[in-house]
């Protein structure tokens, strides 16, 4: 094996095309291993990690592209670096038709389409912040998908938001609905007069499913990226999104999602709530509940909707524990089914909050509960890579996306670790988030089929999908596939885990 | 209402920076979306970018100053006469050459060929190997041409008794000097400096020049600016395709030569001199070009460049706000479509002051009226318009009188600004002859290539830092 590379200076791609073209070259024959990545010094890393990493490449800098490829000889790496240029060639090409105008900086988007009111950011994470002010300053809301913002940038961006009364949603905000138009990773949900706050990215895009599948919809959907609901930020969007949707005719029931704020946000959320008249259902995944408030993303999405219909919120609480009868028969029969020793749970999420979630459920449920991303009460993870008894994991993280694409776009890390679970002879259960929509894979069914088939002949295979039958990929046709294959498919993330928890609980009790 | 329930109530617009799946969800969903090709900012001190900033007032309103000038020139052909006569600081032991300042030693193939070649016409030296012994002596002084007013294609040799184009720029009373273009083939530009050469070179000077130099005084003055805006709408940018200009020239002077001189033979052959070389009037419009861009120097606070040139080693780049110092930084070798028998290997890197065209608005910068030549561009007429349509991104104006018809007229963009060059990470966009590595092999190609970035860097830099004078 021989690594060769070169440097293309000040030519920059978008991660995602060069990810692309990574895929192609790494698929030339005699090519073991390639890379394409812009020559930070966190690339750097990664390049040095998978051993691809050649001294002249120490010379490049930030808008420098790195090639490098690990081939069987000189020849086929040769082969594969002048192919280079051709992939990446055809990458830009496909998105440029001829008098098409690409304006190359806002404010060359700006005479085109004057009129605009929104940004949608999603560049390199250290250029982000300051393309994002730049957009601010000219009058338009931003939606800020980029993450790796720097913390004091976030709070000077919403700090100027507030000020502007712009919608600052970001840094690292996955999804949001505005005016029924699903931007980045969202669902196509129905229109409704519920609106959501929410600072967890899947968190908002499954109490929307919910709510669309139940017969309800959104009056909109605004994320405000994880950070928000955290000391230094306070809260800001957090508390001028809610504002807003207080102010909105449209908006008859308010819907809160995020991870537990912190106390002193928490006590500047209520103080604005306090004020509100419309009802509020409001989750904080996590947070030790007193009582009243949803326990679920599922529940708390059931509550807005029976509100929405001028029901009371328990409804929601009667008709899943009607739901939920039904599961303990289940559970029985699918642990029958279990060969001796195989008695230990393994989630494997592609949506953070949903990991969180499963560990709220499973803190009452599993003994010996660990994630690499755990909550109080769960126990850490020595190696992500390893599943110790019961695990969770959130594949999301960034110790699994750094240089590679949200687990969520690209199954292929995932479906490995599916089988090697399968293969381990203490796994009874595998736990499976499977996220719809906008920016998700195109084919989730046709990517997981195949492991699927073979990992539920030794374990069961649990999964719930969040997504809609408006969706691309569309729901119903995405769940028979996944029947097909041998899953047992759920209607929510919360469904899902009292199945699976149960299913363990059962085979404790054997 | 606040802003936020203004946006609830109103139709969603979107521009989408980034990922490219986004925008085509958006575009699924009906929503007026556009994308952005997004690039960073050219690396440069974080320091200096703010420095800059802050004083973008006093900036806007000299680069506003810079391109009212560089519009309002009016460059017109007023005369031919000897270097040696015209040139300011031209002397007998100086030869001007092409792109910023250079020595002998790190001189590159054609333009120690065009030297040589010169000393050999100007009779200092009877031999090359003499020619050569004396250029490396110490004993000629070299100097670019930008530095005396004048411009020269590829080597862009001017020495002493060369004929060379008075031109003046009516509307700011500056003057700007060039060689008369010798023609395609063998040729002094491109490093070949063998007999037939010097001959031409000869000849040029002894009946080319008086013939012209009648004609155009009995026409007077010509209009430069004018013809070039005819061209453009005949196919020509004026840097790679001069046809329609050189043929609109030769209409206006081929009267005026049979009218002033009174041997038919000499007319017959001065003719058919300017009607076999497409090129002709290629240096009539690098001229123009700096006629019309030195009247802008010495704008105080103007990031506007005034000057893009090469010397086969450098590319160097001037500013009018930064007076006379120069920022280089290796030329790069262009992509280019080669003629049979020659490849890449054998190219020179990029040579020649004919970028001015470019700096002025012309030339790359207006491909988009070219069609005939884009398969230089990679041979779709899409492809030209949006070269030209992405120099608007790093330009402070569009040109009053030069226009693309295929872009509804508008007018080409003019005043490349150094600040945007940064920002947007777009480099300007160079149309451009290949001259072979080795002297005296001559033209290998033509192309199109991005100006290198150190030359801007560094622009930057040396801009941010003047902002800090009194």
């Amino acid at each position: 094996m021989i690594v060769a590379g070169q440097i293309k200076k000040g030519a920059y791609f978008d991660s995602v095309t060069l990810m692309r073209v990574g895929k192609e070259l790494t698929g030339l024959p005699g090519v073991a291993d390639a890379a394409v990545v812009m020559g930070t010094k966190s690339n750097q890393a990664i390049l040095n990690s998978s051993g691809l990493l050649i001294p002249k490449f120490n010379a490049a800098g930030d808008t420098d592209l790195l090639i490098a490829v690990k081939a069987k000889g000189a020849k086929a790496a040769e082969t594969a670096l002048a192919a280079v240029d051709g992939l990446l060639g055809k990458a830009t090409r496909k998105t440029v038709t001829g008098g098409e105008i690409r304006p190359a900086s806002l404010e060359g988007a700006l005479k085109v389409l004057p009129e605009a009111n929104l940004a949608l950011i999603s560049v390199a994470g250290r250029y982000a912040g300051e393309v994002a002010m730049r957009a601010l300053e000219s009058g338009l809301h931003v939606m800020l998908f980029s993450d790796n913002v720097a913390l004091e940038q976030e709070i000077a961006l919403k700090q100027f938001g507030r000020k502007r009364g712009l919608l600052v949603m970001g840094p690292d905000c996955g999804t949001a609905i505005i005016n029924g138009v699903p931007l980045a990773f969202a669902n196509a949900v129905s229109r409704g007069n519920i609106g959501i706050v929410a600072a967890a990215g899947t968190g908002l895009q499954e109490v929307s499913c919910i709510i669309s599948n139940a017969g309800a919809g959104i009056s909109q959907a605004i994320g405000t990226g994880g950070r928000d609901v955290k000391e230094e930020v306070g809260g800001i969007m957090f508390i001028e999104a809610l504002k807003a949707l207080a102010k909105d005719e449209q908006t008859q029931v308010i819907l809160l999602v995020s991870k537990p704020p912190h106390p002193q946000v928490l006590n500047r959320i209520e103080k604005v709530t306090r004020t509100i008249r419309k009802p509020i259902i409001t989750l904080f995944i996590g947070a030790t509940t007193d009582g009243g408030g949803p326990a679920t993303l599922e529940e708390a999405a059931l509550q807005a909707v029976a509100l929405a219909r001028g029901q009371k919120p328990d409804e929601a609480a009667r008709q899943l524990a009607a739901r939920d009868e039904g599961l303990g028969k289940l559970a029985k029969r699918e642990a029958a089914k279990r060969k001796k020793g195989r008695k230990y749970l393994r989630g494997l999420f592609s949506g953070g909050t949903f990991c969180a979630e499963a560990q709220v459920l499973f803190k009452n449920m599993l003994a010996d509960l660990y994630s690499n991303v755990p909550l109080r009460g769960v126990k850490r993870l020595g190696d992500s890579l390893r599943s110790q008894r019961n695990t969770v994991i959130d594949l999301g993280e960034d110790e699994f996306t750094v240089g590679r694409p949200h687990p969520m776009i690209d199954y292929s890390l995932r479906n490995r670790r599916i089988l090697e679970e399968a293969a381990d002879t203490e796994t009874a259960v595998i736990l499976l988030d499977v996220v719809l929509g906008y920016g998700a894979n195109p084919d989730p069914a046709a990517e997981l089929a195949s492991v699927v088939r073979q990992a539920a002949r030794k374990v069961a295979v649990v999964c719930s999908i969040t997504g809609t039958d408006q969706d691309p990929q569309n729901r119903s046709r995405t769940e028979m596939a996944l029947r097909k294959a041998g899953a047992i498919v759920m209607p929510s993330n919360a469904a899902a885990c009292k199945l699976a928890g149960q299913i363990i609980q059962c085979l404790g009790d054997q | 209402m606040t802003a936020i329930n203004q946006l609830f109530r109103s139709e969603l617009k979107v521009i989408n920076l980034g990922l490219a799946g986004f925008k085509q969800a958006l575009d699924d969903a009906r929503v007026p979306a556009v994308q952005v090709d997004w690039k960073p900012s050219v690396e440069v001190d974080p320091k200096l970018l703010q420095w800059v900033r802050a004083r973008q007032p006093a900036i806007e309103q000299a680069n506003a100053k810079a391109v009212k000038v560089i519009l309002s020139g009016m460059p017109q052909l007023v005369g031919l006469e000897r270097a040696l006569d015209v040139i300011p600081g031209m002397k007998p032991d100086i030869l001007l050459h092409a792109g910023p300042p250079i020595t002998w030693d790190r001189m590159c193939g054609p333009m120690r060929g065009a030297i040589i070649g010169a000393l050999l016409y100007e009779r200092k030296a009877r031999t090359p190997e003499e020619a050569q012994r004396l250029a490396a002596s110490g004993a000629i002084e070299f100097s670019p041409c930008h530095e005396h007013a004048a411009v020269g294609p590829m080597a862009g040799i001017i020495s002493p008794s060369m004929p060379v184009f008075v031109l003046k720029n009516e509307a700011h009373g500056n003057r700007a000097y060039a060689t008369l273009n010798e023609g395609l083939g063998k040729v002094l530009r491109y490093g070949a400096y063998n007999e037939p050469v010097i001959q031409r070179l000869d000849w040029m000077q002894n009946t080319l020049c008086p013939v012209l130099k009648k004609a155009v005084a009995k026409l007077g003055t010509i209009d430069l600016k004018n013809l070039i805006a005819q061209a453009l709408h005949m196919g020509d940018e004026v840097h790679n395709r001069n046809r329609a200009a050189t043929s609109l020239f030769y209409r206006t002077v081929a009267p005026a030569i049979v009218k002033t001189c009174s041997e038919p033979a000499i007319v017959a052959e001065v003719l058919e001199f300017i009607n076999q070389n497409d090129h002709f009037f290629l240096n009539l419009s690098m001229a123009a070009s700096k006629a019309t861009l030195d009247a802008a120097r010495g704008i105080k606070h103007s990031s506007i460049v005034v000057v893009m040139a090469r010397n086969g080693t450098d590319f160097g780049v001037q500013l009018a706000g930064t007076g006379n110092q120069w920022f280089t930084g290796p030329a790069e070798v262009p992509d280019a479509l080669y003629f049979p028998g020659y490849s890449k290997a054998d190219a020179n890197p990029d040579i020649g002051d004919s970028a001015i065209t470019e700096t002025n608005g012309l030339g790359g910068f207006a491909i988009a009226a070219a069609p005939a030549i884009v398969q230089f561009v990679g041979g779709s007429s899409d492809d030209a318009l949006r070269y030209t349509r992405q120099m608007y991104e790093i330009t402070a104006a569009e040109n009053n009188i030069y226009q693309i018809p295929s872009l509804n007229f508008r007018g080409t963009p003019t005043g490349i600004d150094v600040r945007k060059v940064i920002e947007k990470n777009i480099l300007p966009f160079i149309d451009t002859g290949v001259a072979h590595k080795e002297p005296g092999i001559g033209q290998i190609g033509a192309g199109v290539l991005n100006a290198p970035v150190e030359p801007f860097q560094k622009a930057f830099e040396g801009f941010a830092k003047s902002l800090s004078k009194k």
